[in-house]
């Protein structure tokens, strides 16, 4: 095996992998860091579980060797977590019952966090248009856009206040 | 499933890039954006020995405006084509097919050089470097050439690209201001490749006939499709919604689509007719507007 020592700039913390220059940053991060918030489902691209924060940038993580991510800033679902409570986003869908089983949910708010940024005050069409990239198998997407709708209601107003 | 094992270089500069190449040809596969390299190599339809990273290489990156066209480096985001200020001015059809590439996380990372070396039929850079003419600009560490689009795209994912060659940048004409454009294309789901789509440029004199045309289908053949034999006969043509429908049948009726399990050749065939009627309708619209304003 040619496993390789380098370091990944994760939710603002420096650490230190060793691993192949195959592994998946999708796998480094659930396996080496112990960030299993990021889901694994299809493994190429189609799914949307596993996006993350690649310098602010949505990304999938299954498409990306963890190699390739030194010197870059990584944001996972936990980062994305306060320490205390939820994020606007992560409430909304608690609120608006934007889960079931919950397994597309991490990537849906990585999406979601760097749209609304790009985008606070979204039409449905724009969220429902972004929203393709994520599969859900249980909702029906309707409570999900509706938890979309709303975060980005209270995201603006907290940057307004 | 997971990648096969490989070496993993990350080259600089374009000239280190070039000596990875040179040294390890057909055992080597260069990664851009890898939207479609690394399912391919998840899934080990892709087995390169050598990976060549050229995300680190920053001359790649730039979008610049020349006399009457536009150069778009070969690292370029989808999304930085979409979000363009200056090719929305210049090129506009760019930043409407960019926005039409998958799914918002691809268009974050997924790059036109890439989008263009893998040369699939139905993507939508190909077609638009097939409507604009586009110049390929290829380098080796013998040297650069330029290939047009039509000598470009060989057959499905298949480019005149050398082993020992990169991609560094393909040049676009830019629209001309008496210019019109058309993109229309049919997808069964949201960010999937069309299964057919159609792209047109028109410009139009003497009261409302055809002066310059360009159509181009994609998703017909191994390769986008330019339709100069009808460019030709169209020239004098008065753009009347008659000639837009007759053109597009006689487009369907000349174009060979194969089958395949996403849609039988008869049905693309019906798409053709449809979606570039479409394209010219919007490109005979834009026009009139232009010619208005």
């Amino acid at each position: 095996m040619n496993r390789i020592a380098f370091t990944l700039t994760v939710n603002a913390m420096a650490c230190e992998v060793v691993a192949e220059p195959r592994k998946l940053l999708s796998d480094v991060l659930r396996e080496d860091l112990r960030l299993t918030g990021t889901h694994v489902g299809c493994e190429h691209g189609v799914c949307g579980a596993c996006t993350v924060l690649v310098d602010g940038a949505p990304a999938r993580a299954c498409l990306i060797f963890a190699i390739q991510m030194q010197c870059r800033e990584i944001t996972t679902v936990e980062g994305l977590t306060p320490a205390e409570g939820l994020s606007p986003l992560q409430q909304a869908l608690h609120e608006e019952h934007g889960l079931q089983c919950g397994y597309c949910t991490p990537g849906i708010i990585t999406t979601f966090e760097a749209f609304l940024r790009e985008n606070p005050k979204p039409t449905d069409d724009e969220i429902r248009e972004v929203l393709s990239g994520n599969l859900c198998r249980c909702t029906g997407y309707a409570n999900i856009v509706r938890a979309i709708r709303k975060a980005a209601q209270i995201m603006r107003k907290g940057t307004a206040a | 499933m997971k990648p096969a094992k490989f070496e993993y270089h990350k080259p600089e500069t374009l000239d280190e890039a070039l000596t990875l190449l040179a040294e390890y040809g057909d055992e080597a596969r260069v990664i851009a954006g890898g939207q479609s390299l690394v399912p391919m190599m998840n899934i080990r339809l892709a087995r390169p020995d050598h990976l060549i990273d050229i995300n680190g290489i920053d001359d790649l990156s730039q979008i610049r405006l020349e006399n009457g066209s536009v150069a778009i480096g070969a690292l370029v985001r989808h999304r930085e084509i979409e979000h363009s200020a200056q090719l929305a001015q210049a090129c506009p059809p760019l930043p409407a097919a960019a926005c039409n590439i998958g799914h918002y996380a691809l268009r974050a990372r997924g790059t036109i050089g890439g989008s263009l070396a893998l040369a699939d039929p139905a993507a939508e850079f190909p077609l638009m470097a097939t409507l604009l003419d586009a110049e390929f600009v290829a380098r080796s560490g013998a040297g650069e050439r330029s290939v047009p689009s039509h000598e470009f795209f060989v057959s499905v994912f298949t480019t005149a690209l050398e082993p020992e060659e990169i991609l560094t940048a393909v040049r676009f004409r830019t629209l001309a201001q008496s210019e019109g454009w058309g993109f229309r294309w049919f997808s069964r789901r949201v960010g999937d490749y069309a299964l057919v789509n159609a792209a047109a440029i028109v410009a139009l004199k003497d009261e409302g006939r055809i002066h310059r045309i360009a159509m181009v289908l994609g998703g017909v053949g191994a390769t986008p499709v330019r339709l100069t034999g009808l460019e030709q006969e169209s020239v004098g043509a008065e753009a009347s919604a008659g000639w837009v429908r007759e053109i597009s049948s006689a487009a369907a009726a000349r174009v060979e689509p194969g089958g395949d399990k996403h849609a039988s050749a008869e049905y693309r065939r019906e798409l053709v007719e449809l979606l570039l009627a479409g394209a010219l309708e919007d490109a005979i619209d834009r026009c009139r507007g232009r010619q208005a304003a």
